[in-house]
């Protein structure tokens, strides 16, 4: 069965979860900082020690190796961090459209990477993540650092992939607004648990 | 020519250039005095009693008399090693990488050099194989300690991005690269900075010491190359280990970055 299932996925700060997002489907996930919500991204992508398992279109996690796992379930971090000295150097390919759509440049693979704000770095984390062709998408807070002009742009690109791949995707988002414009089900962390909340 | 035998006297002028200096930075302030005075005294009774147990062993000529300090050698340098390192491993890994990497190149180095190049007879013959493996040890214990330091170092500061690789999918050998190649090379370049400036620069210590001790100094300047390919050597095999080992306990099987691994001094 298609999209992305939790089976009993445990860390240090939540208990047991058991979740299934369907292709195409988004559920937003918030609650208090140090909830364990990064924590529990961490551990779907497989970066923690963790019991439990996660299946992204019935293969399991721990059925292949974890590089394989981590490019398909796109885990895009709070904030990102950059390894090299120019953008470009990041890329496997330089998707000048994808990037415009962004509100960026097409020359932003030139720039140099200690030049760029923190807005332009989340934007371009969601670039880089989405040019690694994943199959879902865990994302933390990907438009935290955005005014609403280039949340709309970010949200819109994402939109787009997740529609075009079929894309399962688990998304933390703070502003209750974002959470109704994005999302098919909303869940908040509460007392080491998920919680579904019900319109 | 013969080997000018030293007295306690000229020890003793010697010695007493090291307490001058001692005493100007007391009287400066500027500190070290009391490690500098600390140093001295160890060093004299190491060489002294190394001296002494040289003098044994050369009379004895036993096998497992050699072997033992060998491996009393090889211990104390493995935990040289980990004790000139910021950030070390915990539990064995801590002391065993180092002595390791190091057993693999110096000891092997040490044999290959005794039974193929000098073939001294016997193979074991102390005059050679002590100060030989002194020699490696010295050396290769500092690369090693250089470039697992450096190592540790730069995987602690650099985690977010070692982890921002991991988390596009990359190996755990691509996200430590870059880290991996820098601790190489800094491992190395003491020993690459030796030899450029052997002979020019600087008169190594050891062909120093033969030309001192009456050898003509052409036959020193061939020992001093031999010695240096095989300290060269010797750093290049040890770092190697050392690096590549102390890397890959950095991450588990999963290809996470395993930073609780070392211990923060």
């Amino acid at each position: 069965m298609p999209g992305l299932k939790l089976e009993a996925i445990a860390t240090s700060h939540l208990d047991p979860v058991n979740l299934e997002i369907s292709e195409g489907e988004t559920v937003a996930l918030h609650g208090q900082s140090g909830s364990g919500k990064s924590l529990l991204l961490r551990a779907i992508a497989d970066l923690d020690e963790h019991s439990g398992e996660a299946r992204l279109n019935a293969r399991s996690c721990s059925s292949m190796p974890a590089p394989d796992w981590r490019r398909q379930v796109g885990y895009l971090t709070a904030e990102t961090h950059w390894w090299a000295t120019h953008v470009g150097e990041h890329f496997q390919h330089r998707n000048s459209a994808l990037v415009t759509r962004l509100g960026l440049p097409a020359e932003v693979f030139e720039w140099e990477v200690s030049r760029l704000s923190t807005g332009e770095k989340q934007r371009l984390g969601i670039a880089r993540l989405l040019d690694n062709r994943p199959d879902a998408l865990l994302l933390d807070e990907p438009t935290a650092n955005l005014d609403p002009e280039h949340t709309s742009k970010a949200e819109a690109v994402i939109k787009h992939y997740q529609a075009e791949h079929g894309c399962p995707v688990l998304w933390v988002s703070h502003s209750p607004e974002q959470r109704h414009r994005i999302a098919d089900r909303i869940f908040h962390i509460e007392q080491r648990r998920l919680v579904e909340e019900h319109p | 020519m013969t080997l000018i035998s030293l007295s306690v006297t000229d020890l003793l002028i010697a010695a007493s250039l090291v307490l001058l200096v001692a005493f100007l930075s007391w009287r400066l302030y500027l500190g070290s005095a009391k490690q500098l005075l600390i140093a001295a005294t160890r060093s004299a009774i190491q060489l002294m009693l190394v001296g002494y147990v040289l003098h044994l062993l050369f009379e004895s000529n036993s096998l497992p008399f050699i072997a033992a300090l060998s491996l009393f050698m090889l211990s104390v340098a493995g935990y040289e090693v980990m004790a000139r390192q910021k950030q070390r491993f915990r539990g064995p890994w801590g002391y065993g990488i180092g002595a390791v990497s190091m057993f693999i190149s110096s000891f092997s180095i040490m044999l290959l050099t005794l039974l193929v190049i000098i073939q001294p007879d016997p193979w074991y013959k102390p005059q050679y194989a002590i100060p030989l493996l002194g020699m490696l040890l010295g050396n290769t214990m500092t690369g090693i300690a250089v470039g697992l330091d450096n190592l540790t170092r730069n995987a602690w500061e650099l985690r977010n991005q070692i982890e921002a690789r991991l988390i596009l999918g990359q190996r755990w050998s691509e996200a430590i690269a870059d880290i991996r190649k820098e601790a190489l090379r800094s491992g190395l370049i003491p020993i690459i900075n030796a030899m450029a400036a052997a002979g020019v620069v600087s008169l190594p210590g050891m062909m120093t010491g033969q030309i001192l001790a009456g050898s003509p100094p052409y036959e020193a300047a061939k020992y001093q190359l031999l010695i240096m390919y095989l300290i060269t050597a010797g750093t290049g095999f040890g770092s190697l280990a050392a690096v590549w080992l102390g890397s890959r306990h950095l991450f588990d099987d999963r290809h996470r970055l395993r930073l609780e691994r070392l211990k923060k001094r």
